[in-house]
C-alpha cells in the first residue's frame, strides 16, 4: 500500500496548500460584510470543467495507484517473475508519445486561430490513439501465442489487466476527443473550441504520465526501490 | 470588520450569474425522471435509498427473527441467513447511508447552502442517479438468480466469497454483487465530482470557506474521502472478479476444496483486505462527516446559539478525514498480517479519537447555556450524541490492539459498529429529515408521530445494542445464526437474544410510522412558514418557499456573514440571516 | 423535559446493567490475564467519559430547555476550555493506548521455550500436528495433500515421519507449558478461537500465521471458528483439552505418527 499512500501523501500536500490560503485561522464571527475580506476565497480561480477534470484525474490516479499498489505488493512474494515486454510496446509508447505532442500542438493552433493545422493535428493524434489500442491488442495476441495468457503466472494477470484499464481510459479519452474533432471541424472558429483542446489534451498526458510509471514497474527497473520497500515491511 | 466596509460591499453589484447554464426541463420526463436539477435527484436518490434500505430492514427482522427465536421460521436457512447478514449489512453501509448522504443530502444541500443555483455538472449529476439506479438494481436481481445471492458477508472476503461453500460462491450471486458495487462506484465518481467541483467553485460572492456550514464542510470532506476511497474497493472488485471469472489468482493461494485441488495458486487473501479496508474505513467516516456536520446545524439552530467552536470544528473535521487513511489496518489486528503494524495502526486510530472526542464537547458545549428547544430534530440529535458517544467509546476497545484480540469477530463488534455507525447517522437522518422537509414540500411532518417514532427509535435502538455489546464479552462470535450448545454459553444469553429481537421488531414498526408520516405530510401537513426553525443558513432564504428550478430568481444572494449568528447579542431577532447585511458584528467576545 | 430524564437513565441504567448482568467473560484459562487487566481498565476509563459527559448533557437539557424569556449566550469559542479539554482527552488516551501497546508487544513476542503445534483448518474440521520425538515439525505443501495425506505433509522430509497427527479429534496440550500455535488453512479463511484463551488469530491459506499463550488452568474448552468459513461455519467446532504433564505424555503416546498412518 506504499504507492497509494505516496499518492495520498501528494494529494495532501496540494490540498494543504490551497487551504492555507483560504484562512482557516480566522475568526469567521469576527468578519461581516464582503469585499477585501472576501475576495479571492469565495471561489476557485480555475473553471468549472477545468476543476473537474482535476478532480477526475486525482481519482483516476488514485485507482492507479491502487492497482500498482497490488502490482508491488505481489512482488513482494518469492514465486515472482516479471513478464518477458514485447518490443512492440515501444511503438506503442511512442504512439501515445506522438497523440500528446500532437493535442499539444492543436491546442497552440486553436489559439492561434489556425484552423487548417489544429484539424490536422487532432485528427493525427486520433489516429495515434487508435494505433496504440491495435498495437497492445497485438501485444496480447503475441503474449498468448508465446503460451503467456492471462492466467500463466501472476505477473501476467497483472500485465492484461493493467493494460486493459488503461486501454479502457484510452478509449473513454477517445469519445472525449470524438466530440471535440466534430466540434473543430464544425463551423464556428476554432478558438471557442480551445477549454475543450485543452481538456483533451491535459487528458491525454496523464494517460501517458500513467502509461510511463506502469512501463517502469512493468519493465522492472523499480525492482530494486520496490524490494526495498517490501523488505521494510515485512 | 467595519461599517464602511458594509456600506462599500452594497455598491458592489450583485454577484456574477453562476457558471452553470442552467437546463430547463420542458417535459414531465425531463422535469421528474431525467431531471438535472440536484433537488428533484436528491429526491431520487433518497426515495430509492429508503426503499432499498427497507429491504434491508425486513432481512434484519428475519436475521433476529432466528437469532431471537431459532427454529420458529424454517425457512430461514443457514445460507439465507449469510445472503441476509451479507445483502443487509451491503445495503446499510453502501447502497442506503452512503447515498442518502452524498446523494440526497449532498445534492440537496450543497447547491442551496453555498448559494448555488445547480451543481457544477448537472447532466452528470443525473447520470450519477442513473448508475445508483442500476446499481440498486442488479442488487435487486441477484435475489432472483440461482444460487441466489451472495452470502459472504458484507467484507466479501476471498477465498470463500467465490467458493462454493459459501452461498452465491460458485452462482452468480457474487458476480452481481461485484457488478453492483463497480456500477455504483462509477455513479458516485459522477456524483462527488460533483459535490467537490460545486463547493468548490459555485459558492455565492463572499461565502469564503470559513462561512461555510458545517453540513457542507462534512459532506465536502466526505465527498473527498469517497473519491479517494472507493477506487479502492473498486480495484478489489474487479480484481475479484478476474479470479471469479478468468480464472487469474490475484487473491487465491493454492487451495484444496472439498477434497478437491484447484487451479488457482500464489495470490495473496490479505491483499483483498489490505484494498477492502482502504475503502472500508474511511468510508465509516464517509458515514460519519455528514452525520457530523448536520448535527452541529441542527443543534445550533434549534439551541438559538452559535456553534461552539466552529475552527475546531473545521480543523477536527479535516483532520478526521486525513487521519482515517492510514487506520485502515485496525480490522485486520487479528488477520495474520505483520504483527508489527499493530503498533502503528493502534496508535493512528486512538489518535483520531482525539479530534473525534473534541467533535463531540462542542456540541454539549453548543448546548451549554443555549436556548434550548425541544423540537423533534433537536430530540434525534441529542439521540446522535448519546449512540455517538456510546459507539465510539466502544471503539476505543476495538482499537487499541490487544484489547480487540478477544472482542474481534464476536458480537461485541456487531453492537459497536450499529451504534456508532449504524443507530447514529440514522438519528441524523431522521432528525435532517424533520428539519429540511418544510424545505423540500412546503408542510411540517406531523409532530406528534415523530415523537412515537423518536422515542421507539431511541430507546428501542439502545436497548437493542447495548445488551449486544455483553453477548460479545460473553464470547459469541458474529455471523452465527444460532448459539449452539456451548458449555461456556449461559441459557440466558438465549433469553437475551429474545428480548433484543422484540426490541428490534418494535424499532422496525416505528420506522413505518415514519414512513407513513412522510407520506400523508405531503398533503395534510401544516402549511411551513417560510423560515420556520428561524435559521440563517442560505437554503432557507430563497425567494420561494420551497425553492424552485435555479433556486435563487434573478439574483445570486450575496454572503455577509458566517451561518451561526444565533443570539447576536443587540440584534433584532435571534438570529441574522447569512445574506442579511445586518448590523455589526459582536465586538470582541468574551471567553 | 422527559428527555432529560431518559438521558440520566440511560446513564444510570447501562452502569447498573454492566454490574449486575450474568453475562460476562468467561473464566480465563491462559497467561492473557493482561488483557483481561486492559480490557477493564478501558471499561474504567470509557465507563467515566460516557457517564460524564451524557450527564452533563442532561444536566445541559434540563437547565437551559426553553422558556419564555430565555436568550442564548454568544459564546463563539473558548480557546482555554478547548485545550484543556484536549489535553485531559489526550492524556486518557494515552493511558489506554500505552498499557494496550505494552501487552500486544508480549503478545507478538513468543517466548523461546515454547512448544510449536500446528493447526490445520478446513471447511469445517480443526486438525493437528505435533511435533515428534525430534522435537521439530516437518515441512509441508498444501499441494501434497491427498485422502492419505490429508495435512499435505512432505513424505520426503525426515523431520515430518515422526509428526503426530490428530485429524478431527480434541488436541490435548500439558499445563503451564507456553506453546506456539502455527496456524494453517488449506482453503478458505478461518480463526482459531478459544474463548477462556483470549488469544485468537486469523487462519489464512497460503501462509503460517501464529499465536502463543500459556494454559494456566485444566479443563475440556471447546474451539469455535471466528472468520467466516461458508455454511458450516457456526458448526465448526472442536475441543481443547488441558491436561496436567502426566495425562498429556499418555495421551500423547497413543496418537499415530505420520509415518504409521500413511503405512496402513
Ligand atoms: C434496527 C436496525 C438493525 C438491526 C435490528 C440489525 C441487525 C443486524 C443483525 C442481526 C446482523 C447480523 C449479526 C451477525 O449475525 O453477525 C447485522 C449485521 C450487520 N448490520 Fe445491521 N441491523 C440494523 C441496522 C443496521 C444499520 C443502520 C447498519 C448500517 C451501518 C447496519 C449494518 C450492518 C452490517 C455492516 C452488518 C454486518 C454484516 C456482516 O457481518 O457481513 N445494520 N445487523
Ligand atoms: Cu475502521
Ligand atoms: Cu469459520
Amino acid at each position: 500500500m506504499i504507492i497509494v499512500l505516496l499518492f495520498l501523501l501528494v494529494v495532501a500536500v496540494i490540498a494543504g496548500r490551497w487551504l492555507s490560503r483560504q484562512g482557516l485561522m480566522s475568526q469567521p464571527w469576527l468578519e461581516v460584510g464582503v469585499g477585501d475580506i472576501t475576495e479571492g476565497r469565495d471561489r476557485t480561480a480555475l473553471s468549472g470543467a477545468k476543476l473537474g477534470l482535476f478532480v477526475f484525474l486525482a481519482v483516476v490516479g488514485g485507482f492507479f495507484a491502487l492497482l500498482v499498489s497490488g502490482y508491488v505488493m505481489r512482488m513482494g512474494y518469492p514465486d515472482w517473475r516479471n513478464t518477458p515486454m514485447p518490443p512492440l510496446l515501444w511503438v506503442n509508447s511512442a504512439l501515445l508519445v506522438m497523440g500528446s505532442v500532437l493535442l499539444h500542438n492543436a491546442l497552440l493552433s486553436a489559439r492561434k486561430g489556425d484552423r487548417a493545422t489544429t484539424r490536422l493535428a487532432l485528427a493525427v493524434a486520433g489516429v495515434a490513439a487508435f494505433g496504440f489500442l491495435a498495437g497492445q491488442l497485438v501485444v496480447w495476441q503475441q503474449l498468448t501465442d508465446a503460451g503467456l495468457g492471462l492466467t500463466a503466472n501472476p505477473a501476467n494477470s497483472f500485465f492484461y489487466m493493467l493494460t486493459g484499464i488503461h486501454g479502457l481510459h484510452i478509449v473513454g479519452g477517445l469519445v472525449a476527443w470524438g466530440r471535440t474533432t466534430l466540434a473543430v471541424f464544425g463551423d464556428h472558429p476554432v478558438e471557442q473550441q480551445v477549454t475543450r483542446i485543452e481538456l483533451s489534451a491535459l487528458y491525454w498526458h496523464f494517460l501517458l504520465f500513467v502509461w510511463a510509471l506502469l512501463m517502469v514497474v512493468m519493465l522492472g527497473w523499480a525492482d530494486d526501490l520496490v524490494n526495498m520497500c517490501n523488505q521494510l515491511l515485512r | 470588520m467595519d461599517e464602511a466596509n458594509i456600506r462599500a460591499s452594497k455598491d458592489i453589484p450583485p454577484a456574477e450569474v453562476a457558471d452553470v447554464e442552467l437546463y430547463h426541463a420542458k417535459s414531465f420526463w425531463t422535469k421528474y425522471v431525467f431531471s438535472q436539477d440536484a433537488k428533484v435527484i436528491a429526491i431520487q436518490y433518497s426515495g430509492t435509498a429508503a426503499a432499498i434500505g427497507f429491504v434491508a430492514l425486513v432481512l434484519s427482522w428475519l436475521m433476529r427473527l432466528q437469532l431471537g427465536f431459532p427454529g420458529l421460521a424454517d425457512f430461514i436457512t443457514i445460507e439465507a441467513y449469510y445472503q441476509f447478514v451479507t445483502i443487509h449489512g451491503m445495503i446499510m453501509v453502501v447502497y442506503l447511508l452512503t447515498a442518502v448522504f452524498l446523494g440526497g443530502f449532498g445534492n440537496y444541500l450543497i447547491p442551496l447552502m453555498v448559494g448555488a443555483r445547480d451543481m457544477v455538472f448537472p447532466y452528470i449529476n443525473m447520470l450519477s442517479f442513473w448508475f445508483y439506479f442500476l446499481a440498486v438494481v442488479l442488487l435487486v436481481v441477484s435475489f432472483f438468480v440461482p444460487g441466489g445471492p451472495t452470502g459472504a458477508g458484507w467484507t466479501l472476503y476471498p477465498p470463500q466469497a467465490i467458493l462454493s461453500g459459501t452461498p452465491g460462491g460458485s452462482g452468480a450471486g457474487i458476480i452481481m454483487m461485484l457488478l453492483s458495487l463497480i456500477v455504483f462506484i462509477i455513479g458516485f465518481t459522477m456524483g462527488g465530482l460533483n459535490y467537490v467541483v460545486t463547493v468548490l467553485q459555485g459558492r455565492a460572492r463572499g461565502m469564503t470557506l470559513m462561512r461555510l456550514p458545517l453540513s457542507v464542510w462534512g459532506i465536502f470532506t466526505a465527498s473527498v474521502m469517497a473519491l479517494l476511497a472507493f477506487p479502492a474497493l473498486l480495484v478489489a472488485s474487479v480484481m475479484m472478479l478476474f479470479d471469479r471469472l478468468l480464472g487469474t489468482s490475484f487473491f487465491m493461494p493454492t487451495l484444496i476444496e472439498m477434497g478437491e485441488q484447484l487451479s488457482y495458486g500464489g495470490g495473496s487473501p490479505i491483499m483483498f483486505q489490505h484494498l477492502f479496508w482502504f475503502f472500508g474505513h474511511p468510508e465509516v467516516y464517509i458515514v460519519a462527516l455528514p452525520a457530523f456536520g448536520i448535527v452541529s446545524d441542527l443543534l445550533s439552530t434549534h439551541a438559538r446559539k452559535t456553534i461552539f467552536g466552529y475552527r475546531m470544528m473545521v480543523w477536527a473535521i479535516i483532520g478526521i478525514g486525513g487521519l482515517s487513511f492510514i487506520v485502515w489496518a485496525h480490522h485486520m489486528y487479528v488477520s495474520g498480517m505483520n504483527p508489527y503494524f499493530g503498533f502503528f495502526f493502534a496508535t493512528t486510530t486512538l489518535i483520531i479519537a482525539v479530534p473525534t472526542a473534541i467533535k463531540v464537547y462542542n456540541w454539549v458545549l453548543t448546548l451549554w447555556r443555549g436556548d434550548i428547544h425541544l423540537t423533534i430534530p433537536m430530540l434525534f440529535s441529542l439521540a446522535f450524541i448519546v449512540t455517538f458517544v456510546n459507539g465510539g467509546l466502544t471503539g476505543l476497545f476495538l482499537g487499541n490492539v490487544v484489547v480487540d484480540v478477544p472482542l474481534s469477530d464476536t458480537m461485541f463488534v456487531v453492537a459497536h459498529f450499529h451504534m456508532v455507525m449504524g443507530v447514529a447517522p440514522l438519528m441524523v437522518i431522521f432528525g435532517a429529515i424533520y428539519h429540511w422537509y418544510p424545505n423540500v414540500t412546503g408542510r411540517m411532518l406531523d409532530e406528534a408521530m415523530g415523537k412515537w417514532h423518536f422515542w421507539v427509535t431511541f430507546v428501542g435502538s439502545y436497548l437493542i445494542f447495548f445488551p449486544m455489546h455483553y453477548v460479545g464479552l460473553v464470547g459469541v462470535p458474529r455471523r452465527y445464526p444460532e448459539l449452539g450448545d456451548s458449555a461456556f454459553i449461559p441459557d440466558s444469553v438465549q433469553m437475551l437474544n429474545s428480548f433484543i429481537s422484540l426490541a428490534a421488531f418494535a424499532v422496525g414498526f416505528a420506522q413505518l410510522l415514519f414512513i407513513y408520516n412522510v407520506i400523508t405530510s405531503l398533503r395534510r401537513g401544516k402549511i411551513a412558514e417560510k423560515n420556520p426553525w428561524r435559521a440563517t443558513t442560505l437554503e432557507w432564504q430563497t425567494p420561494d418557499m420551497p425553492p424552485t428550478h435555479g433556486n435563487w430568481g434573478d439574483e445570486l444572494p450575496v454572503v455577509y456573514r458566517w451561518p451561526y449568528d444565533y443570539s447576536v447579542p443587540g440584534a433584532a431577532e435571534d438570529f441574522i440571516a447569512q445574506n442579511d447585511p445586518g448590523p455589526q458584528p459582536a465586538g470582541e467576545t468574551k471567553t | 423535559m422527559a428527555i432529560a430524564l431518559v438521558l440520566v437513565l440511560v446513564v444510570v441504567g447501562s452502569i447498573v446493567f454492566h454490574i449486575f448482568s450474568p453475562w460476562w467473560w468467561t473464566p480465563i484459562a491462559s497467561n492473557w490475564g493482561t488483557i483481561d487487566a486492559t480490557l477493564t481498565i478501558t471499561f474504567w476509563i470509557t465507563g467515566a467519559v460516557f457517564a460524564a459527559v451524557i450527564l452533563f448533557l442532561a444536566w445541559c437539557v434540563y437547565r437551559y430547555r426553553h422558556t419564555p424569556g430565555r436568550v442564548a449566550a454568544y459564546q463563539p469559542e473558548n480557546k482555554k476550555l478547548e485545550i484543556w479539554l484536549t489535553v485531559v482527552t489526550g492524556i486518557g488516551v494515552a493511558a489506554l493506548l500505552a498499557p494496550g501497546l505494552v501487552v500486544w508487544a508480549d503478545y507478538v513476542t513468543v517466548p523461546d521455550d515454547a512448544v510449536e503445534i500446528e493447526v490445520v483448518a478446513l471447511q469445517w474440521q480443526w486438525n493437528y500436528r505435533l511435533p515428534g520425538a525430534d522435537g521439530k515439525l516437518g515441512t509441508v505443501d498444501n499441494r501434497l495433500i491427498t485422502f492419505e495425506n490429508p495435512l499435505g505433509i512432505n513424505p520426503g522430509d525426515k523431520a515430518g515421519l515422526d509428526d503426530l497427527v490428530i485429524e478431527a479429534d480434541a488436541l490435548h496440550l500439558p499445563i503451564g507449558q507456553p506453546v506456539k500455535m502455527l496456524l494453517r488453512s488449506i482453503d478458505v479463511l478461518h480463526d482459531y478461537y478459544v474463548p477462556e484463551f483470549r488469544a485468537k488469530m486469523d487462519m489464512v491459506p497460503g501462509t503460517v500465521t501464529y499465536f502463543w499463550f500459556t494454559p494456566t488452568r485444566t479443563g475440556t474448552f471447546e474451539v469455535l471458528c471466528a472468520e467466516l468459513c461458508g455454511v458450516g461455519h457456526s458448526f465448526m467446532r472442536g475441543e481443547v483439552i488441558i491436561d496436567t504433564e502426566e495425562d498429556f505424555q499418555i495421551w500423547r503416546d497413543e496418537q499415530e505418527t505420520f509415518a504409521s498412518l500413511s503405512e496402513s
